[in-house]
């Protein structure tokens, strides 16, 4: 008998840039890519939902102020409050903190540049929809490509971030070091990546679906991708 | 009814870090404005509200800002009236 595939779908908004590759990292990977365009009401039959990097409705306003309004995220908030996975790749993780799904915030880079380039990322919790199968302590190469991902917060919600392990990647050297330095956009904390409390919900700036290949670049995204295929599985 | 202009001023939160007013307040003393500090940048939103009545209109340009024009976490913002909508 064989495993089910989990269905991941991925969401379309205007301006996506990366659901393509999600969608062709998620088949890499051993599951079954959903398209899902921004206007529709329902997600259909998924086991987990992916909200792509890009430049949503332009970005205006605000990273991802406008597409949390879209006609889809009211199908996300209900999957998410009933247990299903979602993850917010760079423009989604915006999309998601706009919602108020995930805490924070994602303002210019430190450098006010756009960065471009391939990064280490250190695992804090396996309490999470994609990092089940990692232990706190792994380091993960992938890149990151976006000017609008310095993650801040108020003082009260990073003290909470902090005390309830809601932490999930940092940026740091190749040996799991935290520096400055390493710091790509002046995060606080190098946060890279948040969950919510359930751990369901993920939101990270670091591009997991352009590193399961590695005829293309680093592959620290497979074990990312096998992590959130296993928790969809588990809810299949 | 009533026809107003407002106009909407928001600004980052006083703890965080403004990475684009620090880049304008590093740009001053190259110009020879050497004593300006606490640059910040913000948004400044200008638009015409149509509706039954001043205090609705306020009413609703509080909400939009609120739910869109500002995000909460970072940011805070000021209603300014104008006297008269512009056509």
């Amino acid at each position: 008998m064989s495993e089910p595939r989990p269905r991941v779908g991925v969401i379309t908004f205007p301006g996506s840039l990366d659901d393509r590759d999600a969608i062709r990292a998620v088949e890499t990977m051993g599951g079954r890519g959903v398209p899902i365009w921004h206007a529709d009401a329902s997600l259909g039959d998924v086991d987990a939902v992916i909200l792509p990097g890009g430049f949503s409705y332009g970005d205006y306003l605000r990273t991802g102020a406008i597409a949390r309004f879209a006609r889809v995220m009211e199908a996300v908030a209900a999957f998410a409050d009933a247990g299903g996975p979602v993850v917010g790749v760079c423009n989604g993780f915006q999309i998601l903190c706009e919602a108020g799904m995930l805490p924070g915030a994602l303002i210019r880079n430190r450098s006010l540049r756009f960065v471009c380039k391939p990064v280490d990322v250190r695992v804090e919790t396996s309490l999470s929809a994609l990092t089940g199968g990692l232990i706190a302590g792994d380091v993960l190469r992938m890149p990151v490509k976006h000017g609008e991902g310095q993650f801040v917060s108020t003082e009260e919600e990073l003290r909470r971030l902090e005390g309830d392990g809601l932490v999930v990647l940092r940026y740091c050297g190749p040996d799991g070091e935290l520096d400055d330095r390493h710091n790509v956009n002046g995060s606080t904390g190098s946060i890279a990546g948040v969950r919510n409390e359930r751990g369901n919900v993920v939101g990270l700036m670091p591009h997991p679906e352009h590193a399961v290949d590695p005829d293309v670049g680093p592959t620290g995204g497979q074990a990312l991708f096998a992590s959130l295929l296993s928790f969809a599985a588990a809810k299949v | 009814m009533s026809r107003r202009r407002f106009e909407v001023l928001v600004s980052l939160k006083p703890g965080l870090l403004d990475p684009q007013g620090k880049a304008v307040e590093g740009a001053l003393p190259a110009l020879g404005w050497s004593n300006v500090t606490g640059v910040r940048v913000g948004k400044h939103i200008e638009l015409t509200v149509d509706a039954g009545s001043d205090e609705q209109a306020r009413a609703q340009v509080e909400e939009m800002a609120v739910r869109l024009l500002s995000n909460p976490v970072i940011e805070t913002f000021r209603i300014l009236a104008a006297e008269e909508a512009n056509p």
